[in-house]
């Protein structure tokens, strides 16, 4: 066989001259380039698929139960004082309602707590209807500007506009969210079985994101004196006072002033719920809201009619996994159901049909 | 009786026009035919485009009878009217397709191909005589005029000097010009018309960088590849350009760059040069002006070709001085791209010498074997044929693309009509709410509703564009990439004889390797190794080659069979084998007949014999042609060496110099060759060796019984399968002789109709031959062939043998490859002579094969393609019991492939396993392939190895070239190529189903997590006013195609496999999906499309439910937008991420490395980019700080991603398990039982070396025209030849490159195991 064709032949190249390689234009063998790497090739199995779908249903299904039974634990109270109703008492507040007012608008919704509210209890405002996910109004901020940057604030960005400058001057925060900022003030009276009101203390700071309030918000120039820091800049429209008179405590004045923190933090929904104040838990003898009458009192500040929006107050305990959500609980309990359901139907299927997988059948 | 045709197609046709419109154009054609009527087509082609058809009437020509032989008669007409598609492009291509309607004619189609160059030039006076302005500015070259040695006037016709320029741009105009071309792709238009969308600020509802991150990035890509691309060709040209050339200026050589070479300057080469402009070649070293020129660069031939100059400059010599005075003139034809035709005269002295191809040396060849030349450069740089050739070429589309064009193009729609759901929704929002809102959101001034949800339409267009993402083009073109470069690297493709790897020559084209249905195979070269072994012979009426036991019956023939022993005879070739002794004693007997039978193999012929190495080696045109000489050689009559004016032969070891008369060149019609010679004793002798039905008609009266024999003998070789020839010769007078001569000079001379005049000579004096005998060579079968088909045609793969060759042949060939078996029910023979009859032929065996069919083909139209413009018609497959074949020959082809008849031999050729057409010509190869894929909607694949497949693989979606024995053409206009025909199974059953499997795996994926992306964007519409906000953050939006979901999808379509390799071929049927297109269409898109939907509805609603008034652990905000954005972007991604691994099949260690990696690089990129650095650095850009740290530490953040990605993977796996369970498919099952079985498959079955079965090929003649011509000529000279013992004396030339020619049979070695490598 090999003598009938000589090995020049079979090389296909001749020798350079000089003793040069041989070039063999031959593929290498490797596994890669032969397409033959190592790998797994898992198929979907009776013997994998079925034992997953029951194996997923018996995790879910406790899973399910205990989300359940914790969101269901936690306490929440809500009461809606947009007053729009004409029994509501802040009827009158809502109907009166201007800008301009400088006398402002109060009143007092009395409710009573049926149950204790034993841990830490978060005071929350919530808002409906209100698009704060909007793209003109997500974007309508200079975060540079809430950063500290002195250029910034004297030069709002664009994004700000049309709330970027009040004749001339540059708004001190700028931008539409800024300037929206919810500014009803909350009380929360506890009415002693005996009738008297005790102001329930409610502490303002720690509402906010740590990254936010010490890295994304700084007050400009790090000058402790916000009065001549914020100079030159003027108040938002519709704000009833500059950005540094927002609290008193310097730590949480300016752009660091938590509550200002917490709006800007837009919501991603149109309707949502913002941490307003924490009722921090006294000691372990005493529940923080106990049992009883309470009155809400309001600073009516913030008009919501116009856009038939709502304002909630809400007051509520929390768990590991947050706010009182059933979703989750009842998410996982259903998926968790299906599978387990989805998997007995297939191992029925499986028992009646499977044997209709043999490999005898394989057209060649 | 047989007929002979001499047609041909005037060269220089005459054009006009009666009363046609003026895009259309007239030709009329002069046939000069001894026939009555011709049936003619023409088939125009044009350079950018595809041919067109078009009817010629068929005409009655002067005489109305046949008369045959006849000399005189008058040229008939064919008229015909060319409708011009383009008035502007430079030059047609007409093929003239005659066919000739007698009774055993059927030999006679034949194909003309005229070039008119000077098209151009008739119709600008055409047009300028109807008074149209051509529209084209330059004036074009009419006729190329030139005198040697005068620089003035040669450049005052501002000819192109010798530089070349093939790149594209410079620096300045690299940037612009660059830019310009990739806007002009659709995709990246698109993306900049989103770009400008996005600078409005009204509608921009996404940062700049979405956009223009991808876009820069793909275009960078593109043009860092066009940039090196460039640099590399004007690094190239540069070379080229300053490549230093010996060139006569004022009575000097002196050495200048090939760029400052004008037209009409005298150069010299030398050995080994490049020749460096199209040269009229004037003289050269070698005897006789010859030069030999290897073609590599230009055809990719590698066997030498010879030139030679003219003997009047022959004379000039290496003079300096005489080369200084020189001043020949020039006229020729204006420069076009045809390489093998070149008209002009030289004008020298007030004679007018004729200039053919013979005397032009083309750049881009080599000079070899020479030691030096001069040549009057006649076309320069841009002119140059070579440059000309470099036309653009046509980009074949794959299925897969036109459906994902059309696909786009839907998507588009679906993108606006999304658009406008939601700009509604906005313009209700903006009325009932937004109008409202404006306390804390005021309106835009001037801005309504209505002109609100126009905006928001556009804002929406650029948020939702990612249904149509940039990456997608690319990532096709890389996978396709990837795909064609396995085919490179595939050991198993790799033909270690001739050391040729498969080679991907297109890399756009893979996934349709997996969806072939039907297969257009030539025989010779591609079933057939083409390779001769001279077999037996008829001599005298004894037939010799068989071996024959004592009682006188056949005896096998078979390896170890004794072999005939050469070495009383020291210049034999030993590769060569024969079994019968009785014709080694006959010979050395000295039986005159049988020493003629071998003087003339030793003669007639055109081979050029080389002697390297003390070795003797032919190079032959046809490997037919070399074993005859080479059998020749072995008995005793060894051609040695060759002038133009003698060939020496050393005849039973004494050496004979015969005086070459004449040699009357082969071609295609005449089908025979003949040498005339004056041996040392002076006798005149004719020797002719051609087709036997040829050479039986030319005979004497007195050989009327030796042909009877020898017929005989002839049907017994066919019925063996193999190639004759029969051989004759007759002695001639030399006083006839003189005047023969005389005419043939004369003829040789002429102007015009030179060709049909020698014909007529020729026919003249080969006539009243004595018969010496036959020969017959075998055509073996390539390794592996029948296997190969077998393996094909389970894979439901149709395979149609077109070939040249004669019916019987081809049905021997189809017996042998198992194409034709014994035991099918019918094979159905179609040869008659009308039109009628082969309609009843096909009819009857359509009824036969389905009796119960419908009489009207089921035919299916539609409208496909861009915009629907495309109306196809489909024909439906018919089912049919039993097996059937049907053999057509090429004269009922042509009948059956008219228009009116080509249904019918569709439908009953489609109804056939096998179908083997025989005689067919080139254009009706591909008027085969064509109407199939008219029809059939199904994707061809056309398979060949010679120039006369050319048309047929650039007509088939896919062409594959064979590089063996027949030259490159093929190999070079196809799109795969590699050595054997045996690898085709492995390029389709394993390459190109498994290339379609990822491209529609991939395709599949991209669009379910583009549209997974996308929709998610919808939903949110409804929760935020419609105002287009996106759900994700920006940079996860442009960072999600281009690096989280890049690769892991990349590594699937580059490495998934359902089975490997050797279970693909142990199931063939596993192709079938492709051939369905069951992987990738129009249904499988909406199912992609409902499972995004599914999916995005789960991606959004479940974080939005679960997130619904939800808080942190610690009572803070969760809720909020970057929140709730960094949730649904991971819950995507790790949703996707899932899908994409139920998707593949192959993990190998890439595939997750790649998943994994791009999960981390994800949740690292996150973290950096909500870093305090990074916010503090650029804080307008990256806004989410904190975010991935404050809701990360969330547990309902991780078990609202848990539920998603379990909610959209659950009800893929019942479905995919139920599938499987219930309706399995052929994959399915075979990935079950491998593994079930966890074995190897069987090793797929070792190519035998086969043995020839009693059934085998049959032949007739054929091969390309020879180096007749060169030979001829130079009889004409006077000059006398050198003291040279033969041509090729240099021992180191470069012919050792190419292979020599052997004549055995070569079994093909395993491949050595792997161990003795180490």
């Amino acid at each position: 066989m090999a003598s009938s064709y000589n090995a020049k032949e079979e090389d296909g190249h001749v020798a350079v001259p000089g003793g040069g390689t041989i070039q063999n234009k031959k593929p290498d063998n490797t596994a890669f380039k032969q397409q033959r790497l190592p790998a797994w090739q898992p198929i979907l199995t009776a013997g994998t698929v079925l034992p997953a779908f029951f194996v997923i249903g018996l995790i879910f299904i406790p899973i399910g139960i205990g989300l359940y039974v914790t969101s269901n634990n936690i306490k929440e109270f809500e009461i809606d004082y947009t007053g729009t109703d004409m029994s509501s008492p802040c009827f009158n507040c809502s109907q009166s309602f201007s800008w301009n007012s400088t006398r402002p608008c109060t009143c007092a919704l009395p409710f009573s707590l049926e149950q204790p509210f034993e841990s830490n209890v978060f005071m929350y405002y919530g808002l409906s209807n209100f698009y704060q996910n909007h793209r003109r109004y997500v974007k309508s901020r200079d975060d540079s500007q809430l950063n500290g940057d002195t250029t910034s604030l004297m030069n709002p960005s664009k994004e700000c506009e049309p709330y970027a400058r009040n004749e001339k001057m540059p708004i001190a925060p700028c931008g539409a969210i800024a300037n929206s900022m919810f500014n009803d003030t909350l009380d929360l009276y506890y009415i002693d079985p005996n009738g008297t009101r005790i102001q329930i203390p409610l502490m303002k700071k720690g509402i906010a994101w740590w990254t936010d309030k010490h890295v994304k918000f700084r007050n400009p120039g790090g000058n402790p004196n916000l009065t001549s820091a914020f100079q030159g800049t003027t108040k938002p429209i519709n704000w009833r006072k500059p950005v540094y008179e927002l609290d008193t405590d310097a730590e949480n004045n300016g752009f660091i002033n938590e509550d200002f923190i917490v709006w800007m933090r837009t919501a991603a929904l149109p309707t949502f719920r913002k941490l307003y104040r924490i009722i921090q838990k006294k000691n372990n003898m005493t529940p923080t809201l106990p049992r009883g009458n309470y009155t809400l009192e309001v600073t009516y500040n913030y008009p919501v009619r116009s856009f038939e929006g709502r304002k909630r107050v809400i007051l509520s305990t929390i768990s590991w996994m947050g706010g009182k959500n059933p979703f989750l609980g009842i998410a996982y309990i259903t998926v968790g159901s299906v599978c387990f359901f989805l998997g007995v139907v297939l191992l029925i299927i499986h028992h009646k049909y499977g044997s209709r997988n043999n490999t005898a059948d394989i057209p060649n | 009786m047989k007929m002979s045709i001499t047609t041909s197609v005037s060269p220089s046709p005459q054009f006009y026009c009666r009363s046609a419109p003026a895009s259309a154009l007239c030709l009329n054609i002069q046939v000069q035919s001894s026939l009555a009527a011709v049936f003619a087509q023409a088939l125009c082609h044009y350079p950018e485009g595809d041919p067109v058809l078009f009817p010629v009437a068929a005409h009655d020509f002067a005489s109305p009878t046949p008369s045959h032989h006849t000399t005189g008669t008058p040229p008939a007409l064919l008229h015909s009217c060319l409708l011009s598609r383009s008035l502007r492009s430079p030059s047609v291509w007409v093929y003239v397709l005659v066919t000739l309607p007698f009774p055993r004619d059927s030999d006679i189609i034949l194909l003309t191909e005229v070039y008119y160059g000077s098209v151009e030039l008739n119709m600008g006076s055409l047009l300028s005589q109807l008074g149209l302005e051509c529209g084209r500015k330059e004036v074009k070259e009419e006729e190329r005029h030139l005198r040697a040695n005068d620089r003035e006037l040669n450049l005052s016709y501002k000819y192109a000097d010798n530089a070349i320029k093939t790149s594209k741009y410079n620096i300045f105009t690299f940037l612009p010009l660059n830019l310009f071309e990739q806007f002009q792709r659709l995709a990246n238009a698109y993306f900049l018309f989103l770009l400008c969308l996005q600078l409005i600020p009204e509608i921009s509802s996404l940062s700049w960088f979405t956009t223009v991150v991808p876009l820069v990035l793909v275009l960078s890509m593109t043009m860092a590849k066009d940039g090196s691309d460039d640099i590399n060709r004007q690094r190239c040209d540069r070379q080229v350009n300053n490549r230093k050339v010996e060139v006569l200026i004022d009575g000097e050589l002196r050495s200048e760059k090939w760029m400052d070479v004008q037209v009409g300057d005298i150069i010299k080469l030398e050995n080994n040069q490049f020749v460096t402009a199209d040269l009229l070649l004037l003289s050269s070293s070698e005897p006789l002006n010859l030069v030999y020129i290897e073609t590599a660069e230009l055809d990719g031939e590698t066997n030498l070709k010879v030139k030679q100059a003219l003997t009047v400059t022959g004379e000039l010599e290496d003079s300096i001085e005489k080369l200084a005075n020189f001043n020949g003139e020039v006229r020729c034809e204006p420069p076009n791209n045809r390489l093998d035709k070149f008209t002009g005269t030289l004008t020298l002295k007030g004679e007018t010498y004729s200039l053919d191809n013979e005397r032009v040396l083309l750049r881009g060849c080599t000079l070899r074997n020479t030691q030096w030349c001069f040549g009057l450069v006649v076309f320069g740089g841009p002119d140059t044929k070579l440059m000309q050739n470099c036309g653009k070429t046509t980009f074949k589309r794959t299925s897969i693309d036109r459906l994902m064009n059309v696909l786009v193009l839907s998507i588009f729609g679906f993108l606006a009509l999304m658009c406008l759901i939601l700009a509604i929704g906005n313009g209700i929002w903006e009325y009932q709410e937004g109008s409202k809102f404006a306390t804390f959101l005021p309106k835009q001034e001037g801005v309504n509703a209505p002109f609100s949800a126009f905006l928001t339409f556009w804002s929406y267009v650029i948020i939702l564009n990612t249904v149509v993402p940039i990456s997608l083009y690319v990532s096709v073109e890389i996978i396709r990439l990837g795909n064609s470069l396995y085919i490179d690297w595939d050991r198993k493709m790799y033909y270690p004889k001739s050391d040729t790897p498969a080679e991907a020559r297109t890399t756009t084209l893979n996934e349709e390797l997996g969806q072939i249905k039907y297969i257009f195979s030539d025989k010779t070269g591609t079933l057939t190794q083409n390779i001769m072994t001279f077999n037996k012979c008829s001599i005298n009426g004894k037939s010799y080659g068989e071996l024959l036991d004592f009682s006188g019956q056949r005896v096998e023939i078979h390896e170890k069979t004794e072999k005939v022993d050469f070495s009383w005879n020291n210049l034999a070739d030993p590769k060569f084998c024969f079994h019968d002794h009785s014709l080694v004693e006959v010979v050395r007997e000295g039986n005159p007949e049988v020493q003629a039978f071998f003087r003339l193999l030793a003669l007639c012929h055109t081979v050029m014999p080389e002697e390297k190495e003390g070795e003797l080696y032919y190079q032959a045109q046809s490997p037919d042609e070399g074993a005859l000489v080479t059998a020749a050689r072995n008995f005793g009559f060894v051609f040695r060496s060759r002038t133009p004016e003698s060939i020496t032969v050393v005849e039973m070891g004494e050496l004979v110099t015969y005086e070459l008369l004449a040699l009357l060149d082969f071609n295609n019609v005449r089908k025979r060759m003949s040498v005339i010679v004056r041996s040392p004793e002076g006798k005149l002798t004719l020797y002719c060796k051609g087709a036997d039905t040829i050479i039986f008609e030319r005979l004497n009266p007195s050989c009327s019984k030796l042909k009877e024999v020898t017929t005989e003998h002839l049907n017994e070789y066919a019925g063996d399968g193999l190639r004759t020839l029969a051989l004759a010769y007759k002695d001639i007078d030399p006083e006839y002789m003189e005047e023969w001569k005389l005419r043939h000079h004369e003829a040789s001379t002429a102007m015009d109709e030179r060709e049909e005049k020698l014909d007529v000579l020729y026919e003249e004096i080969e006539k009243g031959l004595l018969l010496l005998g036959s020969t017959a060579v075998e055509d073996k079968l390539q390794d592996g062939v029948p296997q190969t088909i077998e393996q094909l045609s389970k894979a439901d793969i149709k395979i149609w043998v077109l070939t040249g060759d004669k019916q019987e042949t081809a049905e021997n060939i189809g017996y042998s490859c198992n194409m034709l078996r014994e035991e099918m029910t019918e094979v159905f023979i179609v040869s008659t002579n009308t039109a009628e009859e082969v309609r009843k032929e096909l009819q009857t065996a359509r009824r036969k094969m389905r009796p119960d069919g419908p009489e009207e083909p089921t035919v299916t139209k539609s409208r496909s393609g861009l915009f629907c413009l495309l109306k196809t018609e489909t024909v439906a497959d018919e089912p049919v019991d039993g097996e059937y074949a049907m053999v057509i020959n090429g004269h009922s082809l042509a009948f059956a492939l008219e228009k009116d008849m080509e249904m019918e031999l569709l439908r009953t050729a489609c109804m056939c396993q096998t179908v083997i057409c025989c005689r067919v010509t080139p254009l009706q190869k591909a008027q085969v392939v064509e109407l199939v894929k008219k029809y059939k909607q199904a994707i061809t694949l056309a398979i060949g190895d010679g120039a006369n497949d050319v048309s047929m693989i650039k007509a088939a979606h896919i062409g594959v070239g064979i590089s063996g024995q027949e030259g490159m053409q093929a190999v070079l206009s196809s799109d795969f190529s590699f050595a054997q025909f045996r690898y085709l199974q492995r390029l389709l059953l394993v390459h190109g189903r498994w290339s379609y499997l990822r491209m529609c795996k991939f395709l599949r994926y991209f669009f379910y997590k583009n549209f997974t992306f996308t929709f998610v964007h919808f939903w949110y519409g409804f929760f935020c006013g419609f105002s287009a906000q996106t759900v994700y953050d920006e940079w996860f939006i442009t960072l999600y195609n281009l690096v989280y979901t890049a690769l892991p999808v990349l590594a699937l379509s580059l490495f998934d496999q359902d089975v490997n390799d050797r279970w693909s071929f142990q199931y063939p049927k596993l192709y079938a999906p492709g051939q369905l297109n069951q992987y990738f269409s129009k249904r499988a898109f909406v199912y992609t499309l409902l499972h995004s939907g599914y999916s995005s509805l789960v991606l959004f609603f479940i974080p939005w439910a679960a997130m619904h008034d939800t808080v942190r652990d610690d009572g803070k905000d969760i809720v909020d937008y970057q929140s709730f954005a960094l949730l649904a972007q991971t819950c995507l991604l790790i949703a996707v991420s899932i899908q994409l691994g139920l998707d593949t099949h192959y993990w190998t260690s890439v595939n997750q490395f790649f998943l994994w990696g791009s999960l981390c690089v994800y949740f690292a990129v996150i973290f950096t980019m909500y870093s305090n650095g990074m916010f503090l650095i650029f804080t307008s850009s990256f806004p989410f700080i904190g975010t991935a740290r404050n809701s990360l530490n969330q547990p309902n953040m991780w078990l609202t991603m848990l539920l998603t990605s379990i909610l959209c993977v659950l009800p893929v796996v019942a479905y995919r398990f139920l599938r499987i369970l219930l309706w399995p498919t052929i994959n399915d099952k075979v990935r079950y039982k491998v593994r079930q079985d966890k074995v190897l498959p069987p090793a797929p079955r070792r190519v035998q070396a086969r043995r020839t079965s009693t059934r085998r090929s049959g032949y007739a003649f054929s091969h390309a025209q020879g180096y007749g011509d060169l030979v001829t000529s130079g009889k004409f000279l006077r000059r006398s030849p050198k003291s040279r013992p033969a041509l090729f004396s240099q021992t180191d030339s470069p012919l050792a490159q190419t292979q020599p020619q052997f004549y055995r049979t070569i079994s093909e070695r395993e491949e050595p195991p792997l161990s003795s490598w180490d």
